[in-house]
């Protein structure tokens, strides 16, 4: 099957007075048609970054160098902005993290949602309206016919979310890019938000990419993960194969360090160090320095992801046997 | 005999004036508005434990935090400190020894530190609030070792925050909390700003040092994962109150109020074994207006008549403190 969303070696940088610094470094992924993508990692790895590039909305001066991203086989990155809008809204719809920032104090809900299918769709204003109000009883909202005239500052975080989401589906969109969508929320509507962005893509087959710092919000969402570490990808497979069996040794130092409920009580297990900012990458596999398993040759040479059982991951604990077989590696 | 515990609230309750101003109440026919924030808390903290308070936003956990460390005043009842009534004290010579002993870790390590002072200088705050060290290579000497206690070099102490990741912060804040020799710490929500593997390193030097240094802590989180890794007792709050107090193994294998139940259904299911889960319903409701009977009610599956109109009261259930008038229905 085709891939929905194709990303190809993606390269984001950022001019700096000391030269450009490379914050996203040939990071490749597909997403297929309904399936959601789950992308981790923590702040700096460029996560979001990778989202924004895909709905062309990175804010300059940072700038996508090289690399594509395709939609349906269709390169998407080189389009003229009035394109590019269109595209955004109609094909990919986008939840951000803060609700607030996303909806319009001034106008009521409803202004909002027609706005946005009439700008997408062919609907009539009064069809728009009653399209804006299945929208919202679909994302959860009760009485939508009367919150449909009330403004954003009647309803609640979780509610503010639930609205938000409505817009991202305003036009049917094939791909949903939400970026850390349940982190601004308490818990319990955390969970909330989880069941029906999992209920959407049952009814409607709308393909996601999940962007969070929150393995947990993987584990309960994504068919896929991919981590990320130092503006790369590291590791990229199916969730439970990846939560369960992680062969990154960043990744495995990852699900290591997060608490879990049952079990010893007692210390977490830690990765010494921070990640390094973009500016003081280090050589070949940028984890070399805190990893307990470093080689000689991590430090020297950059792992590309390659295949370790049902996973494929950038390192030369996996790699170095694949090398072994082809001749002509980059060693031989 | 039991021994007496280090800290103890006796029916602690903080207000705080909401209403609209003079004129709108004039022209409105308003009257005065008040939130209670925490509502008649009674609690002891043990010498040498962990006792955790959880629950959501606007449950009062960090307004009780605020009052412990005296940055606010309750409105009534008392916190007592190795049985001195804090609220008692009037003057600054009779408040200070207590200050020394209690310190804070706030939640957000960007805005806790004075951007314009070097580390050393705030590090030494304390000390020097206290006449504690006079100033000259004494003093020096001291910040140099709190830094190496937490993980720091002492060479840091002449940089600025700015110069610091949001884990080396929260090092920092852990050193200055440390300074004045104190018995109690207050954390609140000390990692939830940070990534999952800065959040295990922090943890991890929390636990070190309560070993090395006696400390007893209260330890506030949303994250029941966290909680269950750091406490000894937790206590669960609501809208103000308590509605459960138990021991952590028991509260996390045996919850007996129905929200603790919904706060551990909510969590992501790191295992993916597919566990039941009861669904989670509604939103904390507005603190200005807590529902009638028990605040619960409104979001409880097992809410009765009698949860409507009566406010239960914290009891005694095989161990733990419950106020629910259905204690055993969580259970099933």
């Amino acid at each position: 099957m085709r891939p929905l969303l194709s990303v190809r070696n993606l390269r984001i940088e950022l001019p700096t007075r000391h030269g450009p610094v490379v914050a996203v470094d040939d990071v490749s992924f597909d997403i297929a048609p309904g399936e959601v993508l789950g992308v981790v990692g923590e702040s700096g790895a460029g996560k979001s970054l990778t989202g924004s590039a895909i709905i062309g909305l990175l804010s300059p001066p940072l700038r996508m160098t090289s690399g594509q991203i395709l939609l349906d086989g269709q390169r998407i990155d080189d389009l003229p902005e009035e394109r590019m809008r269109r595209i955004r809204g109609r094909q990919i719809g986008a939840v951000f993290q803060e609700p607030l920032t996303s909806l319009n104090p001034l106008y009521t809900i409803g202004r909002q949602l027609t706005e946005t299918i009439e700008t997408h769709t062919a609907l009539t204003p009064s069809q728009a309206r009653t399209r804006a109000i299945e929208l919202l009883e679909e994302v959860g909202i009760p009485a939508a016919d009367r919150r449909i005239d009330s403004y954003t500052h009647e309803f609640s975080g979780g509610m503010r979310q639930r609205v938000v989401i409505a817009l991202a589906l305003c036009a049917n969109p094939r791909l949903i890019v939400a970026d850390e969508p349940t982190t601004a929320l308490d818990v319990s509507v955390q969970a909330q938000i989880l069941a029906l962005l999992k209920s959407l893509r049952a009814r409607h087959g709308t393909a996601m990419m999940l962007i969070t710092h929150d393995m947990g919000v993987i584990a309960e969402a994504a068919d896929r993960v991919a981590v990320m570490y130092a503006g790369r990808l590291v590791e990229i497979g199916p969730v439970r194969e990846v939560i369960q069996r992680p062969k990154h040794p960043y990744t495995a130092g990852l699900m290591g360090s997060i608490p879990k409920i049952g079990g010893p009580r007692g210390r977490l297990r830690q990765i010494e160090g921070t990640m390094p900012g973009l500016a003081e990458i280090p050589t070949g596999c940028a984890f070399h320095p805190r990893c307990l398993q470093a080689m000689d040759r991590c430090r020297r040479d950059r792992p590309s992801l390659a295949p370790a059982g049902r996973v494929h991951t950038a390192c030369w604990l996996y790699s170095a046997s694949v090398d072994d077989l082809t001749a002509g590696g980059p060693d031989a | 005999m039991p021994e007496a515990p280090l800290v103890r609230t006796r029916g602690l309750v903080r207000q705080f004036d909401v209403s609209s101003p003079f004129l709108t109440r004039l022209l409105q026919g308003q009257g005065r508005r008040s939130l209670k924030a925490v509502d008649g808390l009674d609690l002891e903290i043990r010498r040498g434990e962990t006792f955790a308070l959880v629950g959501e936003s606007g449950c009062g956990k960090s307004t009780l935090a605020r009052m412990m460390v005296g940055l606010l005043r309750p409105t009534a009842g008392a916190i007592e400190f190795e049985g001195v009534d804090l609220s008692r004290l009037r003057t600054r010579a009779e408040q200070t020894p207590f200050r020394r002993k209690i310190q804070m870790i706030f939640q957000d390590p960007y805005s806790s530190l004075n951007p314009r002072w070097r580390i050393r200088h705030i590090i030494a705050e304390p000390i020097r609030t206290h006449h504690l060290i006079a100033k000259g290579p004494a003093l020096d000497r001291r910040v140099a070792e709190l830094l190496i206690q937490v993980g720091l070099s002492p060479r840091d102490g002449d940089k600025f925050p700015h110069e610091f990741s949001g884990g080396q912060r929260q090092r920092i804040s852990i050193a200055r909390g440390l300074a004045s020799n104190p018995e109690f710490l207050v954390c609140d929500e000390p990692t939830s700003a940070l990534d999952v593997s800065v959040q295990a390193q922090i943890l991890n030097l929390l636990k070190d040092l309560q070993r090395s240094h006696g400390l007893t802590y209260l330890f506030i989180s949303h994250n029941l994962a966290v909680v269950y890794q750091m406490a000894d007792r937790v206590g669960v709050m609501y809208l103000g109150k308590l509605v459960e107090l138990a021991g952590v193994e028991e509260l996390f294998t045996r919850p007996r109020h129905p929200y603790t139940r919904m706060l551990l259904d909510t969590l992501p299911d790191l295992s993916m074994s597919g566990r039941h889960r009861v669904r989670v319903a509604g939103e904390v409701p507005n603190p200005i207006a807590p529902p009638a009977g028990c605040p619960f009610h409104p979001r409880c599956p097992y809410a009765h008549d009698r949860c409507r109109i009566e406010q239960p009261e914290l009891r005694n259930h095989g161990g733990s403190l419950v106020a629910c008038h259905l204690p055993d229905a969580a259970l099933q």
